[in-house]
């Protein structure tokens, strides 16, 4: 049998034989799930009502500022800033050159601060109704008529539509490209810290044990480093594999407990042309939207890069973590110091991706996604927006290119430092050093 | 025939000539001593000779053929001094996978561990991990998994640190019998008592050179200091001749002498007969191996300072 093949194996099987491998992949997804559900719940049951009295004597809020589910307004005339809360009300709202607002602006006393929520409503209410007010005074026209006509020009449905040179339409949705972005990016940079760290414990372990210089005087230095890299590789993929079964069996479980009439109105609305459903609520034309453009993105192809990206990534820092931990003795600081070098790209490019995601077509986003230091990140982030429109073919093929030339450039300077470091003990060597090695 | 030539062999690392220059050749079917101080360059040596280093200078020659690792290293085992196991796997699994790495299949390495499991008493452990082994416990399982694949040549680093006498024993024991099977082994140690049992031949080092090579009685001959001890029954008379000097008067009757030179052991026993002294031993004292070892090594500055090495910075 192949020696390399052996370490690889070894490598995979006491991996996934371990108790905290089996309990993370599989309470993983659980608590994603239970952590997103916890994340709507609170939300949901914090979204309290506020009351607001309102003193309003000259009459200026009367037919135009309006209760909505998150503030009601009471005009009161027997409320003031002392009594307020004792009479059950959460803040009193003073029209300016009132009685108790001698000043030409308008307050709001509260005990405890409001809510950001409550705060941005209110302040959304007021100058919507000041504005109702002043165009209805001016012009002589219903209040309520204002109202109406307003909502209709809000609710025009704005469809986004990409075309491509063959002139077909595709709907597109920021929103959903843009998440789809975010979590598969994130996904990466997590991994690529997860199973890079894991590659540098597993050779820090060999070197510390002293079992490397029985190994290596058996297989060469380079295929227990490959042999290492491969193994935990495939324990990353084993994961991502679990991983995506579960999440889909248990979003397929979730989806069976929406109620069929709120799947039935989906549906109706994704028939209808968008904007004009006004008979169906604003979250279910949502839903509506998100479905359909999850439906217009390319999974196969999504899930295709992803594997490539992850792994092509992972191969290319792994080496370089393998590198450091062949360099570093027991000494935790030490290591910490050496990985430094090898964390900043990775964080630089998470922050690419966080900017690209605003703009996948920029010109940084572009660039970021085609050198290898980054392109596992940006280029996932960017995937979602569409093949070919956002991300050309020549884009794609060149970073993936650029990113398997980069990772045999890492194997190959890492197996030069790690076939002297990992028997080498005593003190860290400097960098001085670790490229003299490069050089033998 | 020689199961091993070196050739001039220098590795010379950034601050030191950790090997400089050392031939020897290694008959096949002996057990050879490699003798050193810490940091002469023993360990470098071995990793030359195993394929882990490659020599700047000189050449290796493996049963009359230039060394290959790739094909020759599954015809050598090697215990490095720096040696260690896997803490969380399994005896067992541990001693199957260091067996298919030397090249075995399962089913050879699976015959071979149960031969020296039940040979070595260690068949209940096979289930256990090595974490719950003492010192001396995994010491075994190392030198099992470096002969497991009945290697032509053994190395063995310091196979003895950290064992107890009996365990030493029982390696020990193992050894001679491997020696006897027709294995060759390269012993590598700074305890001279245990060579001086062991081995056929040795060479030793200081400072990266070769500073004695022989057999060991050859070598016990050569640093001879015509040392004899005699024993009396009562205290000797006149123990005063040209023929040899009184080094120390023991106190069971017995008198350390140093025969001069132009001198026999017949010329001192002749005198001791004349003065009518009945005696009852009479052996010559040759030299620990140790005592040569501290005679060469000592007065030499410790080694591995840091020198400079030629063309290196």
């Amino acid at each position: 049998m192949n020696k390399t093949l052996l370490i690889i194996q070894r490598e995979y099987l006491s991996r996934v034989r371990k108790k905290t491998f089996i309990l993370s992949t599989i309470l993983t997804p659980l608590l994603f799930v239970g952590l997103i559900a916890a994340v709507v719940a609170i939300t949901v049951n914090n979204a309290t009502n506020e009351k607001v009295a309102v003193v309003d004597p000259g009459g200026i809020f009367k037919y135009s500022l309006q209760s909505s589910e998150q503030v009601t307004y009471d005009f009161r005339k027997d409320v003031d800033t002392s009594n307020f809360s004792s009479k059950g009300y959460s803040a009193v709202l003073l029209a300016p050159n009132s009685e108790m607002n001698k000043s030409s602006n308008f307050k709001i006393v509260s005990h405890k601060s409001l809510s950001r929520f409550a705060n941005d409503r209110i302040h959304d209410d007021i100058s919507k109704a000041l504005e109702n007010n002043l165009i209805s005074q001016q012009l002589k026209i219903d209040p309520l008529l204002i109202d109406s006509l307003k909502h209709q020009a809000e609710h025009v449905g704005i469809e986004a539509v990409k075309t491509d040179e063959s002139g077909n339409l595709s709907n597109s949705n920021f929103d959903v490209a843009s998440g789809i972005g975010y979590v598969t990016g994130f996904l990466i940079y997590i991994t690529l810290f997860i199973y890079g760290v894991m590659v540098m414990r597993g050779v820090m372990e060999e070197k510390t044990n002293r079992i490397a210089e029985v190994i290596v005087s058996s297989v060469k230095p380079f295929q227990l480093m490959l042999g290492k890299i491969i193994g935990i590789g495939a324990v990353g993929l084993t994961q991502f594999l679990i991983w995506i079964v579960l999440i889909s069996s248990l979003s397929a479980l979730a989806a069976s407990f929406i109620p069929p009439d709120v799947l039935q109105q989906v549906h109706d609305a994704q028939q209808q042309i968008p904007g004009s459903a006004t008979q169906t609520s604003e979250a279910i034309n949502k839903l509506a939207s998100a479905q359909q453009s999850l439906a217009t993105i390319n999974w196969g192809l999504l899930v295709a890069c992803f594997i490539f990206y992850f792994l092509g990534g992972y191969l290319f820092y792994a080496a370089l973590f393998a590198a450091v931990g062949s360099a570093v003795n027991e000494d935790a600081q030490d290591a910490q110091s050496l990985t430094f070098p090898i964390t900043i790209p990775i964080i630089l490019g998470i922050i690419i991706m966080i900017n690209s995601i605003n703009d996948p077509g920029s010109s940084l986003a572009t660039w970021a996604s085609i050198i290898p230091f980054f392109s596992p990140i940006v280029m996932m982030s960017r995937i979602p927006f569409g093949v070919p429109d956002t991300v050309p073919y020549w884009q794609l093929g060149l970073s993936m290119i650029l990113l398997i030339l980069g990772f045999l450039f890492t194997t190959w300077v890492s197996a030069k430092i790690y076939r002297t470091g990992i028997l080498m003990y005593g003190k860290k060597p400097t960098w001085k050093e670790m490229i003299k090695w490069l050089t033998r | 025939m020689n199961l091993l030539e070196a050739n001039h062999l220098k590795k010379y690392f950034a601050t030191q000539k950790a090997v400089d220059d050392i031939s020897f050749s290694i008959e096949a079917g002996s057990i050879f001593g490699l003798l050193g101080p810490n940091g002469a360059g023993k360990t470098t040596l071995l990793r030359m000779i195993t394929g882990i280093f490659y020599p700047d200078e000189g050449s290796i020659f493996f049963e009359g053929k230039a060394f290959d690792p790739t094909k020759d290293l599954a015809k050598i085992g090697y215990m490095p001094e720096e040696r260690g196991l896997y803490k969380k796997m399994k005896i067992g699994e541990q001693a199957l996978y260091l067996a298919q790495l030397r090249g075995l299949s399962k089913s050879e390495a699976m015959a071979g561990i149960k031969k020296w499991f039940e040979k070595l008493e260690m068949q209940s452990w096979w289930n256990k991990k090595v974490e719950d082994l003492s010192k001396g416990m995994s010491q075994k399982l190392q030198f099992v998994t470096t002969v497991l694949h009945q290697p032509k040549l053994i190395i063995l680093d310091e196979p003895f640190s950290g064992l107890d006498p009996v365990n030493s024993n029982i390696i020990k024991d193992e050894i001679y019998n491997l020696a006897r099977g027709g294995a060759t082994i390269i012993f590598s140690t700074h305890r001279m008592e245990q060579v001086e049992e062991i081995c056929d031949h040795i060479i030793l080092v200081n400072k990266g050179q070769k500073i004695l090579d022989g057999s060991v009685k050859n070598v016990k001959q050569q640093f001879k200091q015509h040392l004899f001890r005699i024993g009396f029954e009562s205290e000797a008379n006149g123990p005063i001749s040209s023929a040899f000097e009184v080094i120390k008067n023991n106190p069971d009757h017995s008198l350390t002498v140093r025969i001069n030179e132009g001198h026999s052991p017949n010329d001192v026993l002749h005198h001791f007969l004349q003065q009518g002294d009945s005696i009852i031993s009479f052996n010559e004292i040759l030299p620990s191996l140790n005592d040569i070892f501290i005679q060469l090594v000592e007065g030499t500055a410790p080694s591995r300072q840091f020198q400079r090495a030629n063309g290196e910075w």
